[in-house]
């Protein structure tokens, strides 16, 4: 293999990955703030078919990308009212928004197969950095959505660390009751991230009909969500290593594909299944560290808080 | 003497949950610069007043005044912008966080990067203040009780608080730890702070006090000065008669060792030794004391003998059978009792009625079951007579037991325990936040035990309780004995001392 073949299977490793990673930065917010939302491939299909309608009925991909956002959102807030407000299982509500978002994507979205988008996101290559060798192809030859994922990443690293609503969303993540002693609104401080979560799951959903395929396609995420949900156990709920676990599993997404273009002889099916048994894998590992020492989590996660519980 | 000014009116606060009415027709008053008390059995409603007065309940009548003016505390948020901040029974800390981030999560500051250092800065000038030592970059999971409630304290006097309230604060202090607080509230009180002070221990009420409300099934008995009141009237107040506390050491000789601990390790959740290879050993009718400040290796002592917890290094001997190798299962049947300290959370089912935790041990047998099948009749009977002899409060015997109050759980899950007639008995805490009269029947059911022969564990904080119960007392600090003590040749200072790290040479 050459250096420009590398360069080409690490640039489309990075397309394969962002998807993945918008979804599972948003599932980090969410969670962090103590609430496990599951329906995050259903946000993402939504998320995935508003944008590909805005754009096509607009023109423009920059609406497409406004509306996927928050439609996801607007997914979000269903899960965010039947967990946060009315205290029902988070798990059994999360997984009901991916059957919902499912059907309802499928059903939005019939008259958009086989339609194509005249103004997709295209690559643009940032003026000196593209030229940089090596670096410049990989990383700086992308669509405008790419280059957003790379920007996000730091911010919400910081927002989360660095700042003092970052500082009161752990603390409603940890112990809500602590949180709310200190003056801290959980309430709203959940509703605004499981609206935030729900926004970026769109995001990811749009990427997908925006930019990688441009098109939309029935169940176009394909698991994907699944993937960013199982990535932020992996990534211990941080941005940087979800960045890194996002590529992770996009290389091994796009693997498949390349290798039969090399020739390799390996059944299709297996490679697909590849990114799945990575996930698969990756929570036996994380949930199986043998201290309890080690931070595993918001420590309210799932468990919905109500101030005058005993 | 100048009038002080009235910080706290509570008028006509009424609150209930579900069918339980924890606070009825309530009214209080509390100067700026006065320590008041509010005193009253368990499940008086103290702990739900204060709660309703730091927004976290919302009362379904009354109203509410500080500084003279009408306020609706809809939150703890609401609550701390008057003034008002309330130290929980259970602390309300971010345990991952450091002390400085719990001081500072939460404030008003609308500034949106994070500054520590200045928080840190700002920290230590209130710290130094009110002589509260505490260090910023420590995380909580790694300071003391007695360090977690300095910081409790800090948070609301740098949000501004100028009315206190502290539930149950003592429960978890050494004496001279509870010296330094009381130090604290009466320099608050000078500074011109309302301090609402919520305790059980009444020697620390005729110490502390400026004026006390003592409540009774949720309303006011009545509000008295301390200088015309003494403790006997406080009693009598609470629980409507006097009260006495027996002595455990009735003259029974304890027998031959039935329980050996052979240079015992053992690690706690995070890895570290909690146990670092202490032996001791308890005698058939005896009442072993183990004194120390929570987190010294108590509760590691206790799930090692009960089986819940591996020994890394040496023996135990039951009978002088090596059982160290052996299943909490197997210990069970061969007469070790365990009561925990967390009631609620290992010693009894939440969700479960109280039926079913009096046989959750026994289920299996012939006598409550046939095959896969319960005799619901059975249980039912037998536990009607567990709730007689042991004088439990039940309003319902079908409705989950988390809504009993702390004195009869207590007694619900040593009733379960000690129906087994066992040969060692291993109780943590069991007299942890009850009140006078729950204590009292706490120490009637454990001596009720030594006297039939039980060798008895008595871990407590409470030296209070320990000298009257103990036949010797056993001090922990960090993992090892600092002292095995006769209660009667010794004092409640020493034993406070050698909880702190002093050792005693010389065994009883
Ligand atoms: N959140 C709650 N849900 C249901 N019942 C409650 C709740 N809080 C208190 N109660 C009930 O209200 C009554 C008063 O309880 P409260 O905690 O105020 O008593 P207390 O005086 O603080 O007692 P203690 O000395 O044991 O702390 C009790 O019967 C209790 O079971
Ligand atoms: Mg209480």
């Amino acid at each position: 293999m050459n250096s420009s073949a590398i360069t080409v299977i690490l640039s489309a490793t990075i397309i394969a990955g962002t998807p993945i990673l918008f979804a599972a930065l948003g599932e980090i917010l969410t969670e962090r703030a103590g609430v496990l939302n599951l329906g995050v491939e259903g946000m993402m299909l939504v998320g995935a078919v508003a944008g590909f309608s805005t754009a096509v009925l607009t023109g423009s991909p920059w609406l497409g990308l406004i509306s996927a956002m928050l439609a996801g959102g607007t997914m979000a807030l269903i899960h965010g009212f039947l967990a946060i407000s009315l205290r029902s299982s988070q798990v059994v509500s999360g997984l009901a928004l991916t059957i919902f978002g499912t059907g309802l994507s499928g059903f939005l979205g019939k008259r958009y197969i086989g339609v194509s988008l005249k103004a997709p996101f295209v690559k643009i290559g940032i003026p000196l950095l593209k030229d940089l060798p090596f670096l410049g192809p990989v990383f700086f030859r992308h669509d405008a959505m790419v280059y957003i994922s790379f920007l996000l990443v730091p911010v919400i690293w910081y927002y989360i660390n660095r700042t003092r609503p970052g500082l009161n969303l752990k603390a409603v993540g940890e112990n809500p009751s602590a949180a709310d002693a200190a003056g801290i609104n959980v309430f709203r401080t959940q509703y605004l991230h499981v609206f935030l979560g729900g926004a970026l799951a769109g995001l990811g959903g749009a990427y997908l009909s925006l930019a990688y395929a441009p098109s939309w396609l029935e169940n176009m995420t394909a698991g994907r969500g699944w993937i960013a949900v199982a990535l932020v156990i992996f990534a211990a709920w941080d941005p940087l290593k979800a960045l890194l676990g996002s590529y992770i599993f996009g290389g091994l997404d796009i693997l498949g594909f390349r290798l039969q273009v090399l020739g390799v002889m390996v059944p299709s099916f297996f490679l697909k299944m590849l990114p799945y048994l990575f996930t698969v894998l990756v929570l036996v590992i994380s949930t199986s560290r043998r201290s309890k020492y080690v931070w595993s989590g918001p420590g309210s996660l799932t468990k919905p808080y109500y101030r005058e519980d005993r | 003497m100048f009038v002080l000014k009235v910080a706290v009116e509570m008028k006509n606060i009424s609150k209930t949950f579900a069918d339980v009415v924890a606070n009825n027709d309530v009214s209080i008053k509390v100067k700026a610069g006065e320590i008041h008390v509010l005193l009253g059995e368990n499940g008086a409603g103290k702990s739900t007043l204060m709660n309703i007065l730091s927004g976290f309940y919302t009362p379904d009548s009354g109203e509410i005044f500080i500084h003279g003016k009408k306020v609706e505390l809809t939150s703890p948020r609401e609550a701390l912008k008057c003034g008002i901040g309330m130290i929980h029974q259970h602390f309300k800390l971010v345990n991952s966080f450091t002390v400085a981030e719990n001081i500072i999560m939460g404030n008003g500051n609308s500034a949106l990067r994070l500054d520590m250092k200045a928080g840190i800065e700002e920290i230590k000038k209130v710290s130094q203040e009110y002589g509260l030592q505490v260090d910023p970059k420590a995380y909580i999971w790694q300071i003391s009780v007695g360090e977690q409630q300095r910081v409790e304290i800090l948070k609301v006097l740098y949000k501004g608080a100028d009315i206190l309230i502290l539930d149950e604060p003592t429960a978890v202090l050494t004496p001279q730890e509870a010296e330094g607080l009381f130090e604290t509230l009466r320099k608050m009180a000078k500074k011109g702070c309302a301090v609402l002070l919520i305790t059980h221990k009444l020697d620390e009420v005729m110490e502390v006090a400026d004026t006390i409300t003592v409540l009774r099934k949720g309303s006011v008995v009545g509000t008295v000065n301390k200088a015309d009141v003494d403790k006997r009237k406080l009693s009598e107040m609470m629980v409507g008669r006097e009260t006495f506390l027996r002595t455990g050491k009735i003259d029974n000789h304890p027998g031959e060792e039935l329980l050996t601990l052979d240079r015992v390790t053992v690690l706690n959740d995070k890895g570290i030794k909690a146990l670092k290879g202490i032996s001791i050993g308890i005698r058939r009718g005896e009442i072993l004391g183990i004194a120390g400040v929570a987190g010294n290796g108590q509760k590691e002592l206790a799930e090692v003998i009960a089986g819940l917890r591996k020994a890394e290094d040496g023996r135990i001997l039951l009978r002088g059978e090596n059982i160290t190798g052996l299943s909490v299962f197997d210990r069970i049947n061969r007469g070790i009792s365990y009561v925990p300290e967390d009631r609620l959370g290992k010693g009894l089912v939440p969700g479960m009625n109280i039926q079913e935790n009096l046989v959750l041990k026994k289920y299996r047998s012939a006598a409550f079951s046939r095959g896969a099948f319960l005799k619901i009749s059975k249980i039912r009977e037998a536990s009607r007579e567990m709730i007689e002899k042991f004088d439990i409060q039940v309003s319902d015997m079908y409705s989950p037991v988390k809504f009993m109050s702390g004195g009869n759980l207590q007694k619900t899950l040593l009733a379960r325990e000690v129906s087994d007639t066992p040969d060692v008995l291993v109780t943590s805490y069991p007299v942890r936040g009850l009140d006078i009269k729950a204590m009292e029947s706490i120490y009637d059911l454990l001596i009720e035990q030594k006297r039939r022969g039980c060798a008895i564990l008595f871990i407590s904080e409470d030296l209070d309780a320990l000298f009257q119960l103990s036949d010797r007392i056993a001090v922990f600090y960090g993992g090892q004995v600092m002292g095995v003590l006769r209660p009667e040749q010794t004092d409640i200072n020493e034993v406070g001392l050698m909880m702190m790290g002093s050792k005693k040479t010389g065994v009883a």
